[in-house]
């Protein structure tokens, strides 16, 4: 008969804090999905859905309110899209440069420092693009407004290269050496071999960190909320003023909303509507990022 | 015969000019990071003075300081190491030493990555529906604390997986050799060797965490705060008290944020000042961060 001492006990308890620890990632979700449910069920009781969906002007606080997601929505997308434009072009050059050319001694000295580019606060970001380069770019562009979609966008964009760069550039490096040297063989050079055959090979490794880069940009709050106004505006031109789904969050959680009331929960309807957006990318991210695992 | 050597000259010349197109867009960033560390500092540098540190915020631009942020940031920060540290450490020591390879397991996994990519205002939100009016702690520092806990716990758990997964498995075996039991080959073992990949992992999240506004501003930290939380220890018993856990408070980007949003000039300097300090917090843990990286990987060769 096997003997239960004092040591297997606390190895026991041991291993289940443990597990309880790692659980608790699971409890995260689980609240974070209860939370916003419970309070856009709240919020939904009271505004259609269809109402939600097809209203055209997102005026919640108003004394005749409207509730019309698509406003901030398209704010999103369009800084967003403003942002990706910026760094897909850059971090995919990026990434072939620090993967097939740079000498090993410059890629270890520049890839940290490309990393500081996401550890800046975003806050700081902020201050950038509405002080230093929406003034800039009003030279060039006397239409711009004060606050407007562009220059949040251009600095989104390049806040994050070094997601979309870090995570291509894996899978660039992942591609193996020998697919490489039969394009030398054939007398390739190393534009040809990154372009026509490194990037092909490399391709649902690269299109999960544009993945990652489009969900981390949909995310973003603080530049959008200081430099792009806080005027929903169902819009695609990136000259004006826009306000996205973070930045109306933010916005009402500055002012003094009730607890309970229909204006407290849009936050929550916001947030959901956001979560869903970045989940359906991270998911189809995280699905492209297993297969380049096991490709090679 | 001319031709092909054309050919080869005009592939050549596409080669060689993508070497400079490639390395010119990656200083792209880099200048654009200092071009933004030079606007800061040349904007904000005037303000910074011991009174800027010992002030609490003012309607008068000249008279403000960042007093309260500053001790704001690092409560919540206190908070947050003491919350997410050993739940995240717990978790990838779980992951990576325990965990059978079942459907459950698989399911965490996934769970963390997804964790990973959720939009930090999202966690805002949870703490704001959690903490906040479940838990009933408030706006206070406990409540910013937990909630920037959750959100760099991914980061903790997944730099704990690595390091530990870079340990090579004759270790494990040497001590199971000995007769060691599980926790003690994990206690005496794997968690030494690691520890310099599981700091760096801590101080960089950290780092994220003392930048992030978006879920501070969403549980309702206040934007104008003109005292000090109660103090953690006093003269009468039993000294050290908690009180401050319920205190309402502000943080440095918060307060940053506050002063950027206001149409004065002189109230965006006071930003610039306010952004190049948070930068040096920021830079500075990043440094340690990678020192620390530096340092360990040259101590442990296998």
């Amino acid at each position: 008969m096997k003997k239960v001492t004092p040591q297997k006990v606390r190895e026991r308890v041991i291993e289940a804090i443990l597990f309880l620890s790692a659980l608790s990632s699971i409890l995260i979700t689980v609240s974070i999905v209860f939370i916003l449910c419970y309070e856009s069920w709240g919020f939904f009781k009271e505004v259609s859905v269809i109402e939600f969906l097809t209203e055209k002007d997102w005026m919640p606080l108003f004394a005749n309110p409207k509730f019309g997601i698509l406003p901030l929505v398209m704010g999103t997308l369009l800084t967003t899209g403003i942002a990706l434009i910026v760094a897909l072009p850059l971090g995919i050059l990026v990434a072939v440069y620090l993967s097939e050319y740079a000498p090993h001694k410059i890629r270890e000295i520049i890839k940290p420092v490309l990393e500081l580019l996401a550890a800046v606060p975003t806050v700081v970001y902020g201050y950038f693009a509405l002080l230093f380069l929406t003034p800039i770019l009003q030279k060039f562009l006397p239409d711009l407004s004060g606050f407007n979609a562009l220059s949040p966008g251009v600095i989104m964009g390049i806040m994050i290269i070094p997601y979309v760069s870090s995570v291509s550039e894996d899978a660039m490096i992942a591609v193996p050496m020998h697919i490489r040297e039969g394009s030398y063989a054939m007398g390739a050079t190393k534009l040809q071999t990154a372009f026509k055959v490194v990037i092909p090979s490399a391709f649902s490794g690269i299109a999960a960190a544009f993945i990652i880069g489009i969900s981390r940009a949909i995310g973003e709050t603080m530049v959008v909320s200081i430099a792009a106004g806080g005027m929903p505006n169902l819009t695609l031109n990136p000259l004006e003023s826009v306000q996205t789904l973070t930045a109306y969050i933010v916005q009402v959680s500055l002012g003094d909303v009730p607890h309970g009331t229909v204006e407290y929960r849009t936050i929550f309807a916001a947030g959901m509507t956001l979560f869903l957006m970045t989940l359906g990318f991270n998911i189809v991210g995280f699905w492209l990022r297993k297969r380049i695992r096991e490709v090679y | 015969m001319e031709d092909i050597k054309k050919r080869i000259a005009h592939i050549k010349f596409w080669n060689g000019l993508f070497q400079v197109v490639g390395l010119l867009s990656t200083f792209v960033g880099l200048v654009l990071l200092f071009t933004l560390m030079a606007d800061l500092f040349t904007d904000g540098a005037p303000r910074l003075s011991y009174k800027f540190f010992t002030s609490f915020p003012s309607r008068f631009a000249e008279e403000a300081g960042i007093l309260s942020a500053w001790v704001g940031s690092c409560l919540v920060l206190l908070v947050t190491a003491c919350a997410a540290i050993p739940l995240g450490v717990a978790a990838g020591i779980y992951l990576e030493e325990y965990a059978s390879k079942n459907r459950l397991t698989d399911l965490i996994e996934i769970n963390i990555a997804n964790l990973a990519g959720v939009p930090s205002i999202v966690y805002g939100l949870l703490a704001l529906g959690l903490f906040v009016y479940f838990f009933e702690f408030g706006e206070s520092i406990l409540t910013g604390g937990l909630a920037l806990a959750l959100l760099i716990l991914p980061m903790v758990i997944m730099a704990t997986r690595e390091s530990i997964r870079a340990i090579p498995n004759s270790i494990r075996e040497a001590s199971y050799a000995m007769g060691a039991t599980k926790w003690q080959t994990v206690k005496w073992h794997v968690l030494p060797y690691s520890t310099g990949g599981v700091l760096t992992g801590i101080i960089i999240g950290l780092s994220r965490a003392i930048g992030e506004t978006a879920p501070i501003i969403t549980v309702g930290a206040l934007t104008f705060i003109a005292f000090l939380p109660t103090p953690p220890v006093s003269s009468d018993f039993p000294f050290i008290s908690f009180k401050w856990l319920f205190d309402p408070f502000t943080v440095m980007p918060i307060q940053m944020f506050n002063w950027v949003s206001r149409p004065q000039k002189e109230f965006q300097l006071n930003a610039a000042a306010a952004g190049i300090v948070l930068m040096g917090m920021t830079l500075l843990m990043n440094g340690v961060a990678i020192y620390i990286r530096y340092k360990f990987r040259k101590k442990i060769k296998w």
